[in-house]
């Protein structure tokens, strides 16, 4: 990992110099905000739109439907987000040459590597935080008060599968010279994780597999199966990780 | 680049070469860029590798600081085998490549500093280093501007300040002064030529001129494969035949063409070329030519403004060792002219 330090740093001036982060943040926190506000109101939305031609009865919106739309949004703007905060990541640096600049220094390519990964996790993991805590917050105002405790560590198991569909799209841009083949491979593990995920027995390990733990999580509830997911999650992380060096380390520059 | 040359690179160990090539062969499909390369290159020494793009200049480069693998063959450079992961291998050498890039983003000053702490420097050593770096390569008042809106010769200058900021051993510089204007161009070649003796040079380049200025030894590429190194002075003495040059009066175009004709058929020519007003004679032994060029021009009735015995150039090398096809590649300027095939 020669030349981690050095190369985190220069990432995360790179995540706020060229806007990825504001603008993620900014995203995040409309994503959260607007969560429990579509919970709350959405009820009275179709009611107004249906005027007296329809007779729809729902049931009165409560704080589980507001971290349910948080956990939606999230699973599905978050993840696009992801793919495309990872795509071009090392595919552009290598179509641009500036790879090869960093690496004819003393830097390993196992650091350069991951230091791109923990930076996009970073922006990740604030924008996630933003976002919950815009969404805690409204869903204090509009329905009542979620456990805090329970609904940060529901954010961080949200924030962990966000970070594996990065380094799903991390490995395909490490592995072309192309950000969109890296995009492209991303959304296609996206739906291929989505379609597996209906199988309970592999759905549970895989990242869409964390949104049961953390509802339970967030919601408060006991005896929530934290482990199995988060572990698997991480497990996947690294082996994409590893396997992103692997190819890497073989690439001419 | 105006502040004045020193020499700060680390000291080197002149018992070893600092380059070492064995065989390396380079395939790029059906493409054979570099064809069983040995070179040896001593420590100290300013070391050029000329020749037209498509030769294999870039190729040797790229694969002796790691950024390419051979197909076949090994090289070490500063004792460490080349390889494409492998950072005690770049702890020693510097790189600029021959279109450099960087992060628009960045600024000068921050990049520089980047360099350094990869290179392990820190505090006001990192400081003053890449203060230091800044002023000699004249970007000093630029140094806190983004990268992105530096010309082509700020760049290239600044290419060079990251790759002489750690005081490297052993210095890879690919087409360095190709986007500086002429006085850039000048002062790059001093502080090139300011480094001899601390920090092994290795300058491609297709500038003929800027070869003979700077450096004591010279590799010859040519499609791939070496046709000759060694030093300047020496591949001058074995291979630059005696040249003399004849500068005729203007108008006398019939008269000339009778005296290359019969300059032609001397037994001691082995090339005439006339163009542009100027005749060029090679000769196989300059004692003959010496008593037989003035009378053969008195007999064609050709008057000359001009009548010189010419010191050989690293261009009548060039043309001797890359043969009679090779003169298509001069542009008449002392430039190889580039191919149609790309150098990597």
């Amino acid at each position: 990992m020669t030349g981690f330090a050095a190369l985190l740093r220069k990432e995360l001036l790179e995540q706020w110099r060229t806007t990825r982060l504001p603008v993620v943040a900014t995203v995040f926190l409309l994503v959260g905000l607007s969560s429990p506000l579509l919970a709350r109101f959405t009820p009275e939305i179709i009611k107004a739109i249906g005027g007296d031609q329809f007779q729809i009865v729902l049931p009165t919106p409560t704080a589980a439907d507001a971290y349910d739309q948080l956990a939606k949004n999230l699973g599905q703007f978050g993840a696009l987000i992801a793919v495309l905060l990872a795509m071009g990541s090392v595919a552009t640096e290598k179509e641009r040459g500036t790879a090869a600049l960093i690496l004819t220094k003393p830097a390993g390519r196992g650091a350069f590597l991951v230091a791109k990964l923990v930076a996009i996790a970073t922006t990740l993991g604030i924008s996630t935080a933003i976002a919950a805590a815009g969404a805690w917050f409204y869903t204090l105002v509009l329905f009542e008060p979620l456990p805090i405790a329970g609904f940060a560590a529901a954010t961080i198991l949200q924030w962990l599968a966000l970070v594996a569909y990065a380094a799903i799209t991390f490995v395909g841009s490490t592995l072309t010279r192309s950000a969109l083949a890296a995009a492209g491979l991303g959304v296609a593990a996206f739906i291929v994780l989505g379609i597996l995920g209906i199988v309970p027995a592999i759905g549970r390990y895989l990242p869409a597999g964390l949104g049961a733990p953390a509802r339970g999580l967030a919601l408060g509830q006991t005896g929530v199966d934290v482990l199995g997911p988060t572990i698997a999650s991480v497990v996947l992380i690294g082996a994409l990780v590893g396997l992103a060096w692997l190819a890497f380390r073989r690439q001419e520059l | 680049m105006t502040a004045p040359v020193t020499n700060p690179m680390a000291s080197l160990d002149m018992t070893a070469p600092a380059i070492e090539a064995s065989g390396v062969t380079k395939r790029f499909g059906a493409i054979l860029a570099l064809d069983r390369l040995d070179l040896v290159v001593p420590p100290g020494s300013i070391f050029g590798l000329l020749g037209p793009n498509g030769a294999g200049k870039t190729t040797t480069i790229r694969i002796l600081t790691g950024l390419a693998r051979p197909t076949s063959g090994s090289a070490t450079v500063a004792g460490v085998e080349v390889g494409l992961d492998e950072p005690e291998l770049r702890r020693r050498l510097g790189y600029l490549d021959q279109d450099p890039r960087f992060y628009g983003w960045m600024k000068g000053r921050e990049l520089l500093e980047l360099v350094g702490r990869l290179h392990g420097l820190a505090g006001s050593e990192l400081r003053s280093r890449v203060a230091e770096m800044l002023a000699r390569t004249g970007l000093a008042d630029a140094a806190d501007r983004r990268i992105g809106g530096y010309s082509g010769g700020m760049r290239q200058r600044l290419g060079i300040a990251q790759a002489l900021l750690h005081r490297p051993q052993i210095l890879f510089l690919d087409e360095p002064v190709s986007s500086l204007d002429p006085e850039g161009r000048r002062d790059l070649l001093e502080l090139i030529a300011g480094l001899r003796g601390g920090a092994t040079v290795v300058f491609s380049t297709h500038v003929l001129a800027d070869v003979e200025r700077i450096c004591d030894r010279v590799a010859i590429l040519d499609r791939g494969r070496l046709v000759t190194e060694g030093p300047l002075e020496d591949l001058l003495a074995a291979h630059a035949r005696p040249i003399y040059r004849l500068v005729p009066a203007p108008g006398q175009s019939a008269a000339v063409g009778v005296l290359v004709d019969r300059l032609r058929a001397a037994p001691w020519t082995t090339d005439v070329s006339a163009r542009d007003d100027l005749v060029r004679v090679t000769v196989s032994d300059p004692v003959a030519a010496a008593g037989g060029i003035l009378p053969l021009v008195v007999a064609a009735g050709v008057i000359l403004d001009a009548f010189e015995r010419a010191r050989p150039t690293l261009e009548d090398v060039f043309l001797e060792l890359v043969g009679p096809a090779a003169a298509d590649d001069l542009d008449g300027r002392g430039f190889i002219r580039p191919r149609e095939v790309s150098d990597r």
